[in-house]
């Protein structure tokens, strides 16, 4: 029987006897997980539909939606299933952005108020990730997502994005990461800071810090963070391992900054899913990734990347109604 | 380990774009070293466009004019050693509220000097709202400025872009 498990509103059965995971529902979808994968379940023309992934990369996937508050537009977890944030409402779907699903009619979207689909994911989170697995970490840093449950790892996944209002570092800002280690795979980062000399009586008014420093001590991988804020204009670097677990489907058009090493971007139409380009970034690229199309990176090295958003509040209206272009610069 | 890999103004790779449908220039891609590497010392280039917001680079080499804008900028240094000076104006705000972007400012300006922050590669400086500052550069460099599009800021992309 489904029960209300204490978190405000989330659906979900006691825990199965040989898994020992439970199994949740949200509207008409019901998301069960066993030893190697996690189902969703959705209906479709009197039909119920089914779809699974690799526990480990929907988990990854998961935590991004979660630590990223459902982020910008679409967040797909793979070709078939994801989110789209409508910012106070989400969309969760299957099939909805994949050509092949779209034309049998086996499509579902339905729409969450942001509190109950955060709400049943985190709980989801919290009920499948075992002891000993960090979805947030690369796969050469943390242990398998595998097997019947055993334990938790809650602290692994309440990080969240870094929310910044000017700079890190300044007084009342988010804080530098001086107690945080150096990450194994970026040992040979410099760990100098700026030399600040202020004259007298401007203590405190100059700020500078070593943002390869800050990065070289990022945690967790894939996580725009911001670090500067120019109006509406916000970087957000993030240190990048394996692959981008979600295939990102932007409502407006942002930027990629390679600040070190390579990622490889696979880039799909938006809406149907087709391959579109391969993108091959190196230290000093830069790129816009159009407002129609979806992206997932690798990076087989630990490697830091600017991603820059326009958080401008009225700019997916503004694409979808055409009023603005998909691409941002005409050559 | 592998090495950390990060570019210069005299070593850098430019990266490349495999085509399987639509052209090239849809992401307006350059390298910002490369960039850098072929403009006049402190000339704005935009290589990042988001409706008014851009990302500039600079090539740091000797020392630039002063500087003032009506909104927070930062400035993050990509190769070289570079010190921005900091002046508050005497007079008030240099640069009127509604004016965006860097405005470049005709020789000093009067005030009091506030100091400077000597930043090598991967640091990162505030360039407050309400300062005037101006870059030198101990050694010649990148420097990528976060801003608005503003009356220096230089766009040459079919110059710049992979196409």
């Amino acid at each position: 029987m489904d029960k209300v498990t204490g978190l405000q509103n989330v659906t979900a059965t006691e825990p199965d006897p040989t898994t020992g995971y439970r199994i949740f529902h949200l509207g008409d979808f019901e998301f069960s997980r066993d030893a190697y994968f996690a189902t969703v379940k959705w209906p479709a023309n009197g039909q119920t539909r089914s779809h699974q992934m690799h526990a480990d990369d929907f988990l990854r996937a998961m935590m991004r939606d979660v630590a990223w508050g459902f982020f910008y537009g679409w967040v797909n977890f793979d070709e078939v299933i994801g989110t789209r944030n409508h910012y106070g409402k989400v969309d969760m779907y299957a099939g909805s952005y994949n050509a092949s699903y779209k034309d049998a009619g086996i499509d579902h979207t339905q729409q969450f108020d942001t509190p109950l689909i955060m709400a049943t994911f985190k709980a989801i989170l919290r009920d499948w990730v075992n002891e000993g697995f960090d979805p947030f970490a690369a796969p050469e840093e943390t242990g398998s997502a595998f097997g019947a449950k055993h334990g938790d790892n809650i602290a692994a996944i309440e990080r969240t994005r870094i929310a910044t209002k000017r700079m890190p570092g300044l007084e009342g800002d988010s804080p530098l990461r001086d107690d945080l280690p150096v990450n194994r795979q970026f040992a040979d980062v410099v760990q100098d800071e700026p030399e600040i000399h202020a004259e007298p009586g401007f203590e405190g008014a100059l700020h500078a810090f070593s943002l390869f420093k800050y990065l070289s001590r990022s945690d967790v991988t894939w996580n725009p963070s911001v670090t500067s804020v120019c109006q509406q204009s916000l970087f957000c670097p993030t240190t990048e391992e394996f692959v981008l677990p979600v295939f990102h489907g932007n409502d407006r058009v942002e930027w990629f900054l390679q600040l070190s090493d390579q990622i490889i971007w696979d880039v799909a139409d938006k809406d149907s899913g087709e391959p579109r380009a391969r993108i091959t970034m190196n230290a000093g690229d830069i790129a816009a990734m159009p407002a129609d199309i979806r992206h997932k990176g690798y990076s087989q090295k630990r490697s830091m990347l600017l991603v820059w958003e326009n958080a401008t509040p009225d700019l997916p209206k503004r694409y979808e109604s055409g009023e603005l272009p998909p691409y941002p610069i005409q050559i | 380990m592998q090495q950390t890999w990060f570019g210069s103004l005299d070593n850098f790779r430019k990266g490349s774009i495999e085509i399987i449908k639509g052209k090239p220039e849809h992401y307006a891609m350059s390298n910002v070293f490369e960039v850098a590497s072929r403009a006049q010392p402190y000339q704005k280039v935009v290589v990042g466009k988001n409706l008014k917001y851009v990302i500039e680079t600079l090539r740091a080499e000797g020392s630039s004019p002063w500087f003032a804008a009506s909104h927070d900028e930062f400035a993050v240094v990509l190769d070289g050693e570079i010190d921005v000076h900091f002046i508050k104006p005497s007079g008030g705000p240099l640069v009127d509220a509604k004016t965006e972007g860097t405005v470049r400012l005709d020789g000093q300006p009067a005030g009091q000097p506030m100091g400077y922050v000597r930043l090598r590669r991967g640091h990162q400086a505030l360039l407050p709202t309400g300062a005037a500052y101006r870059f030198e550069a101990v050694t010649k460099g990148v420097l990528l400025v976060q801003t608005i599009l503003g009356q220096c800021s230089v766009e040459k992309w079919a110059e710049i872009c992979i196409q």
